[in-house]
């Protein structure tokens, strides 16, 4: 199995004209291929990983893929705020055809929300939103997962949990990984790419992709940086 | 603990898919806008009825002129349920998908099955309302039992198919123009006199007996009322216009909704 993106293209239309996004985006991800892209604020990460959702379509190019391929995880604007964190889960359920008892049981085991999943989610806090958005994201198995941004969620103690669900359990998933935290992307992922100019760059290694994206968003060594040594006191 | 997503392929699947989906909206729809406080999913159909029962007795009380001796419990009943059917959908469709965007996330849902569940709701409460009104005034005897039930489902059945084709349209134009939800409250204000709910056709001078007959509308009415009053009534409506007229307002509704679907951009 695996998705295949062919020379993707995408401009929108803006009242000062036409923007170019994505142009010429190809690669291939096969199954335990995890992607990371960097890119600075605005480079189209967020884009691809839409187009990719199938949530938009491309100005022109291809995506074909044989694989079930995830909304972006722990995005979390798909909940409806008025209804409950079990309604939630019961919704994504019905869409996706599932058991929605087994689903509600995963949930209340891994958010660990506990009464609060029967309050509506307007009331949640943004790391309860955040929890919920995870455990809601890990009920139905894709073969491909689309992660836009996950660094940022909930405690640390949850983080470690989430990699555990992501990155252990689904180690044998293909992955899109997108993200400004390159440490993140670094230990996450085995193939890298760097989004410039609307256009996407392929690594093997790590420290040249994360080399491109450094002159990218214009960061410079300060000065006396290779001396520098940090005290472990 | 979870599960793979079907990959349903093929027509049967993908109808599947679909019909699994419009349900899941459908229900979600009724939870959001109802809740589960007091009566609930209830207020589907007791809010219409709220508005029929009001209007009937303001009608009856003011000897309203219809211009015919009538019955006026039935008259208004049928008059101003077609309101309700016809008005509400395209209101509950204007700004629907942006309301929704985010759902665009989830590859089963398309913006039609949007849509689609809100307008099965509308279709549902204004059916429900007016059935229950209509039984409890005929057992109460307020009003006689329609002569000829068919002719009146065929008539309602004709105004829920205009008031989807032209919610779905006037949903989709509203996706690209604000303009669409500023003009559609007057354009709905001013259609309701002149819809057929408050005259009878044959009962307004011949020069403006052609110029309503114009409005799509008039016919699905007047249809309505011939199952009601059957000779007692001169109803007057033609399917050789309404029916090709709805014919041309899906296409054009289906042609919008495509060219909006295909440009849906979530935020």
């Amino acid at each position: 199995m695996s998705l295949k993106v062919e020379n993707l293209r995408k401009v929108y239309k803006t009242r000062f004209g036409e923007n170019l996004v994505l142009d010429g985006i190809s690669f291939e991800l096969e199954m335990g291929e995890r992607l990371g892209i960097l890119g600075r604020n605005g480079a189209g990460k967020s884009t691809l990983v839409r187009l990719i959702s199938g949530a938009e379509r491309p100005t022109s190019g291809s995506i074909a893929s044989d694989m079930s391929i995830s909304w972006p995880i722990a995005f979390g604007g798909a909940f409806q705020p008025n209804l409950t964190g079990l309604d939630n889960v019961r919704f994504i359920s019905r869409i996706y055809g599932q058991d929605a008892e087994k689903n509600i049981a995963f949930v209340e085991d891994f958010a660990e929300l506990g009464s609060y999943l029967k309050e509506e989610v307007r009331f949640y806090s943004s790391g309860m939103r955040a929890r919920l958005a995870f455990a809601i994201s890990m009920i139905i198995e894709f073969d491909c997962f689309l992660i836009d941004e996950i660094a940022a969620v909930g405690d640390a103690r949850f983080h470690e949990r989430c990699d555990d669900e992501l990155f252990t359990k689904r180690a044998d998933r293909a992955m899109i990984i997108v993200s400004h935290d390159a440490a993140y992307v670094r230990d996450k992922c085995n193939r890298w790419g760097v989004l410039h100019d609307s256009k996407m760059e392929y690594y093997d290694d790590f420290e040249l992709a994360y080399a491109d994206f450094k002159e990218y968003i214009g960061w410079k060594p300060p000065e006396g940086w290779d001396q520098l040594q940090v005290s472990t006191a | 603990m979870a599960s793979a997503p079907s990959q349903d392929t093929g027509w049967n699947g993908r109808l599947q898919v679909q019909g699994r989906v419009i349900s899941a909206l459908f229900r979600r729809e009724i939870l959001t806008r109802f809740g589960r406080h007091n009566i609930g999913f209830m207020w589907l159909f007791v809010e219409p009825m709220l508005f029929t029962v009001g209007v009937t007795v303001l009608w009856t009380a003011t000897k309203s002129v219809h211009g015919s001796d009538l019955p006026i419990v039935a008259f208004a009943l049928a008059g101003y349920s077609s309101v309700l059917l016809w008005r509400n959908m395209p209101g509950r469709c204007i700004g629907a998908l942006r309301a929704n965007l985010a759902l665009m996330y989830h590859r089963n849902i398309k913006v039609a099955d949007i849509y689609i569940a809100r307008l099965l709701l509308e279709f549902g409460g204004a059916t429900i309302s007016f059935a229950a009104l209509g039984t409890a005034f005929v057992a109460s005897g307020w009003m006689a039992p329609p002569e000829d039930i068919l002719t009146v489902i065929g008539g309602w059945m004709l105004i829920a198919w205009f008031g989807s084709a032209l919610a779905i349209l006037m949903g989709a134009l509203s996706h690209q123009s604000e303009l669409v939800d500023k003009l559609w409250h007057p354009f709905s204000y001013l259609l309701f006199p002149l819809s057929g709910a408050a005259f009878m056709v044959a009962a307004l001078p011949i020069f403006a007996q052609e110029i309503v007959l114009w409005i799509p509308i008039v016919h699905g009415v007047e249809m309505v009322r011939d199952g009601f009053f059957g000779s007692e009534a001169r109803a007057i409506y033609d399917l050789g216009y309404l029916i090709p007229f709805n014919l041309a307002l899906s296409t054009a509704a289906l042609v919008t909704l495509r060219y909006v679907a295909r440009r849906v951009v979530p935020e």
